[in-house]
């Protein structure tokens, strides 16, 4: 018998995350036979919209309105999912702010495995799933195992697996009366909007960015130095955010900003794929790391094994020698 | 308001280079220098302040080996009013929803309005809160970057989503919470201040204090399992630049330049 897979589709404003494209690719390389329903979650117009964006990539799409739905509470869908599914279903979700909310907790609740963030799918063997992970911020890989054979809850990280083109013309069901109604003892009340600082770093050509390896907040200043000489300004990852350095709005990440520079030099940055999510626009990417086994160097074009805050007052100078 | 706060010891992100040991079977452990989760140690300074401005009590609880008494005592150093080591045997090989089933078990032999986790540690899943909470039928919310306490039994929370937006929620307590790192400014923990510690009882408590058995935790129960660290064949990567600084700096000017880097 087939295995009943399910997406969990996350949307905004009538539009499918690309999230959607990429899970039903990871749905067929766990099982080429599966029967993959799309789920999506919603209200009125947007979420029609979106579910036929669903079905042009889902053989079948199962939505629930409720106005309770407009924005996403995993409170109040994580049981609703539970009235839904099967009981041995395989869910996918995105490891991303919401599934971080969702796929714990369903899992437990569902009695279902949980295997969180995987980065590659290397096969079954009779009920037992073989995947990949990252531990250690991405410095080593895992393979992992996950019993299926009583339902399983996997979270899949974005960008990684390829993407569906699409063509499918797949079948929309309501299945809002059977979700059921739930009560939640968390209430969503509004979402505050990032602020942009003096400096819009989602504008510049060439980013200086820094992360842990700059080590102490007095060394700013020598990434400073270099952006001037460079043309460029200062950007970071989140640890520099964390301790107070720069201000949030100078944070590049996918809980930071979303920057496409044509120029971006990663300095002290390990580059986890959270850091690398806010790096778009195929900048010319270089990274300056002491660690040469940093995720970074993956990534990167070019590469310099050295301390930053060795490296970065030479590069300075060189720059005004010879520009 | 008490507060039960997990922590985990980890290697310190800041301080290794993460290396995989010679069969593949574990990373290298030789050399490494060991600190309490990044996550975490937001998550303990949160319950500190919210401690002092509302009254009530911080736990720490570790579970573990031996060693992690020493970050149960830095952070009882930090202010937490007591520490409990979790450990066992019994443990070892718990995947995800063993660590909770241990952790809720503890949950349990307290009375804690209020559970606080880290968002993530060194393996990355983002999941023991979560499962915690579930465990517990408790409300739930991850990745919380502002709390604040609202009259008796709730809680108005943001948490950082994507864009660095934040979203704000109003939670009934008791609740679990995943704390995301930058939430507050951990306060320095000095050697005077651990010194002050080193002579508090910190309790250990096993499987069968915690009235666990094996088809609940450790490598039997374990339903998600590690088989091996390896490191991917990658593609090419970066190119990288050899030579003394200076001649590496002068390669990568020229490289920026013809990038039209330099403005």
């Amino acid at each position: 018998m087939s295995r009943q897979v399910f997406a969990y589709i996350k949307h905004s404003a009538g539009e499918v995350e690309d999230s959607a494209y990429e899970l039903i690719k990871v749905a067929e390389q766990i099982d080429p036979q599966a029967e993959v329903t799309a789920l999506l979650f919603g209200t009125g117009d947007e979420l029609d919209k979106a579910c036929q964006q669903a079905a042009s990539i889902y053989p079948q799409v199962w939505k629930v309105d409720k106005q309770e739905h407009s924005y996403p509470n995993a409170e109040l869908i994580r049981p609703q999912m539970m009235n839904l599914l099967p009981a041995d279903a395989v869910v996918l979700a995105s490891f991303d702010t919401f599934g971080m909310d969702l796929t714990p907790g369903l899992s437990v609740k569902m009695g279902s495995s949980h295997l969180a963030d995987i980065v590659g799918v290397e096969g079954m063997e009779g009920d037992t799933l073989k995947a990949v992970r990252q531990e250690h911020g991405g410095q080593v890989h895992t393979h992992v195992t996950c019993d299926m054979s009583s339902g399983a809850i996997l979270s899949v990280r974005g960008g990684v697996f390829p993407a569906s083109e699409g063509g499918q013309s797949g079948q929309v069901v309501d299945k809002t009366a059977e979700a059921g109604d739930v009560q939640a003892r968390r209430k969503f009340l509004e979402v505050r909007e990032a602020e942009i600082g003096e400096v819009d770093i989602t504008k510049e050509d060439i980013l200086i960015s820094i992360g842990r390896g700059i080590e102490e907040e007095e060394n700013i200043e020598i990434a400073q130095e270099l952006a001037e000489a460079a043309g460029g300004v200062v950007s970071c990852s989140r640890p520099v955010v964390d301790a107070k350095w720069m201000d949030k709005s100078r944070q590049v990440g996918t809980s930071g900003k979303t920057v496409k520079p044509k120029i971006y030099l990663a300095m002290g940055i390990s580059g986890s794929f959270q850091h690398m999510g806010g790096v778009k626009g195929n900048p010319f990417i270089v990274a300056v790391n002491k660690n040469s086994k940093a995720p970074i160097f993956q990534v990167a074009h070019v590469g310099v094994v050295e301390d930053l805050l060795e490296f970065a007052p030479t590069l300075t100078e060189k720059i005004q020698e010879m520009k | 308001m008490n507060i039960l706060v997990c922590v985990k010891r980890v290697p310190d992100p800041a301080e290794n280079e993460i290396e995989i040991n010679k069969d593949g079977s574990d990373i290298d452990r030789e050399d490494l220098v060991y600190s309490v989760n990044e996550w975490d140690n937001y998550a303990v300074e949160e319950a500190i302040q919210i401690r002092d401005q509302h009254g009530g009590s911080v736990t720490v609880v570790s579970v573990g080996d031996e060693d992690s008494e020493e970050i149960l005592r830095r952070e009882m150093a930090m202010g937490a009013d007591q520490g409990i080591l979790v450990s066992d045997d019994a443990f070892q090989g718990s995947d995800g929803l063993g660590l909770a089933t241990i952790l809720k078990s503890v949950a349990e032999s307290g009375n804690y309005d209020l559970i606080l986790a880290g968002a993530q540690s060194d393996e990355g899943a983002a999941q023991t809160g979560g499962m915690l909470a579930a465990l517990l039928d408790y409300p739930y919310a991850s990745l919380v970057n502002e709390i604040q306490v609202q009259g008796g039994d709730k809680l108005q929370v943001g948490r950082e989503i994507e864009g660095g937006n934040q979203e704000v929620n109003e939670i009934e307590l008791p609740c679990v919470l995943s704390i995301q790192s930058g939430i507050n400014e951990p306060r320095y923990v000095g050697i005077r201040g651990i010194r002050k510690v080193s002579g508090v009882e910190i309790p250990e408590k096993g499987a069968s204090d915690l009235g666990l058995s094996e088809d609940q935790v450790g490598e039997q129960a374990a339903r998600v399992k590690r088989v091996d660290y390896f490191h991917p064949e990658m593609g090419e990567g970066a190119e990288i630049l050899e030579g003394s600084t200076e001649e590496v700096a002068e390669k990568l000017v020229e490289l920026l330049k013809s990038k039209g880097g330099l403005k």
